[in-house]
């Protein structure tokens, strides 16, 4: 089986250096891009590959560089989100850790295709290991003749930064994100115009995934026909699936899109640990509904988890077993997501925060009946359509799933006025 | 007042920009990384350099949760409480270190060696419980091995 991108990463050693990674093959796809193909040529081929951006959303990756206007000289620019900080999720990390250079090469390739002068690697700043390693490869490129003015001598000029965060999940958001990168509070724009229109300073902005920018070098090198063929579903592509929570082998494994949840629990995750029992699931971290036993045989997929009313996200699932109190999952989420809102609009703000503590109440044998009308009503208004952005939709999915697989857990809370896990 | 030193790095950094503003975060780290937080002096200070309102700099100050608008500690003890460092049982580890050093979230010690703060998920979840001290990162947490690595720290 094909692993693209993380052949190379071997976590105890360091990764290769611009040296090594080019003897083993990296780069090739930059050298094809720049020096044979048009930037016209390079977005339709990642169009024709049916790339889907890898941070959660799905949208095609080659019509979001479509969106850019090509006819108008003027500064353009390309965002990395490596603001990785979805609960549960650890692949963009694994990436940047890694291999840098896969990045850098995809980046290098994607500035291209929207003839951007600069680009900007967006790093949560927890990520010491991978800021420490994606410097040193981007000095290494400078140094190479791979970043910096006239390109492999094509006359292609490119900057590329690192901007290390200063905390904030909201952040992860692009429109958030770009707000951030200009030095202000990171609260999500109004779209329309989108960032391809006007984005980092008013100018054309591509905002891509750390995986997705992975993937660009590799498509470059082997055609929109290979990549493909590496998924089991129509998508295309391998992606990185993790497990955390009570299992024999939490981690990651780079699959084909389209594997099912069980073979990823079962195979790679060795399943759950002695003595613990399966409840449920996140499938892409905390933003993503609740999926339970029946779902096991679903193909990690957008279009297949959609299918049973959640959301690939990530592709890095949580695991509640039976010995964790469904509520108190819930109550640590939306803990979470109250926290992390911008507080910019009303439902968020005010909702969440309403939300937590209901649940502390149910935890804690001080709920009663009417909550559980109070938290489906939030969940109602929070939901997409309801609010500036993505953030308090995503917080209603575990919530409004939980509610409903774990219904009789809400129940028993409020009868017995204690968590019944607690002693 | 802002030292020279402050005053060279902030500089470079709107070099990077169209505009002054834009450099306002790194501004703050810059002085946080001097001085261990930021104060309401500074905050002052930054937005006369960067040519902002004082108000507009405070809203950027205390929007970012990783800048300290409080003294903190010599060491910043950064205790993930994502869900699945909960899973793992997180808060017992919680209960330990504060037991151990008497402080709860949000306190420094008296000898002003630690201040221990919640973090939201680390990107650790496959070594869960985490934790970081500083720019250090520690996972599968036990009690020993919290003891342990307090006094690296000490």
């Amino acid at each position: 089986m094909e692993r693209p991108l993380t052949q190379h990463i071997h976590p105890e050693s360091s990764p290769l250096n611009l040296k090594e990674y080019q003897q083993a093959g990296g780069y090739a796809g930059v050298q094809k891009a720049l020096k044979d193909m048009t930037p016209a040529e390079v977005t339709n081929l990642v169009k024709t590959s049916n790339l889907l951006g890898r941070g959660g959303a799905g949208f095609p990756t080659g019509v979001k560089w479509s969106l850019v206007p090509m006819d108008k000289e003027e500064p353009k620019y390309l965002v990395c989100n490596a603001d990785e900080m979805e609960p549960g999720t650890f692949k963009d990390r694994y990436l940047l850790e890694g291999n840098p250079h896969q990045l850098i090469a995809g980046m290098i390739i994607a500035a291209y295709a929207i003839q951007a002068q600069t680009a900007y690697i967006f790093l949560r700043w927890a990520y010491k290991k991978a800021e420490t390693e994606l410097r040193k490869a981007i000095s290494e490129a400078y140094a190479a003749g791979l970043l910096g003015k006239n390109i492999l001598g094509t006359g292609y000029n490119l900057e590329m930064n690192v901007h290390l965060s200063a905390g904030r999940y909201i952040c992860g958001e692009e429109t958030a994100l770009l707000n951030s990168l200009e030095g202000k509070r990171a609260i999500p724009r109004t779209k329309p115009p989108f960032p391809a229109i006007s984005g980092l300073f008013g100018k054309p902005t591509v905002v891509n995934n750390v995986e997705t920018l992975c993937w660009i070098s590799h498509i470059v090198e082997n055609g929109a026909d290979w990549f493909k063929g590496l998924s089991l579903t129509e998508t295309g592509g391998t992606k990185l699936f993790g497990v955390s929570g009570k299992v024999k082998n939490p981690g990651l494994w780079e699959l084909p899109l389209g594997t099912t949840i069980r073979e990823i629990l079962e195979d790679h995750a060795g399943g759950m640990l002695d003595g613990y029992g399966f409840r449920g699931l996140l499938p892409g971290g905390a933003s993503t509904d609740f999926l339970i036993e029946e779902h096991l045989d679903v193909k990690m997929d957008f279009s297949t988890v959609s299918a049973v009313k959640s959301r690939m996200g990530t592709g890095t699932m949580i695991i509640l077993d039976d010995k964790t109190c469904p509520v108190a999952f819930l109550h640590n989420v939306e803990k979470f997501f109250a926290l992390e809102s911008c507080g910019f609009c009303t439902p968020c703000r005010e909702g969440l925060p309403w939300v937590v503590k209901i649940l502390e109440a149910i935890e804690n044998g001080n709920g009663r009946m009417e909550h559980l009308d109070i938290l489906k009503q939030q969940t109602r208004y929070m939901a997409p359509g309801n609010t500036f952005c993505a953030h308090a939709p995503g917080a209603a999915e575990p919530l409004q799933s939980g509610m409903n697989y774990f219904h009789d857990d809400f129940v028993s809370h409020i009868k017995e006025k204690k968590c019944p896990w607690k002693p | 007042m802002l030292s020279e030193e402050e005053k060279t790095e902030i500089q470079k950094e709107t070099g990077q920009y169209p505009y002054p503003s834009a450099a306002c975060i790194d501004a703050l780290k810059i002085v946080q990384h001097h001085r261990g937080w930021v104060s309401d002096e500074s905050v002052k200070d930054i937005a006369q350099l960067l040519n902002m309102s004082n108000e507009d700099v405070e809203g950027v100050a205390t929007f970012y949760s990783r800048i300290y608008r409080k003294p903190v500690g010599r060491n910043v003890i950064l205790l993930c409480d994502g869900i699945s460092c909960m899973i793992m049982g997180y808060e017992s580890i919680y209960e330990h270190i504060s037991k151990k050093l008497g402080i709860s979230f949000g306190q420094t010690t008296a000898d002003n060696l630690y201040t221990l703060l919640p973090i939201s998920c680390l990107g650790d979840c496959d070594h869960a419980p985490s934790m970081m001290i500083n720019n250090d990162h520690f996972n599968h947490l036990t009690f020993e091995e919290v003891d342990k690595i307090l006094e690296i720290y000490k």
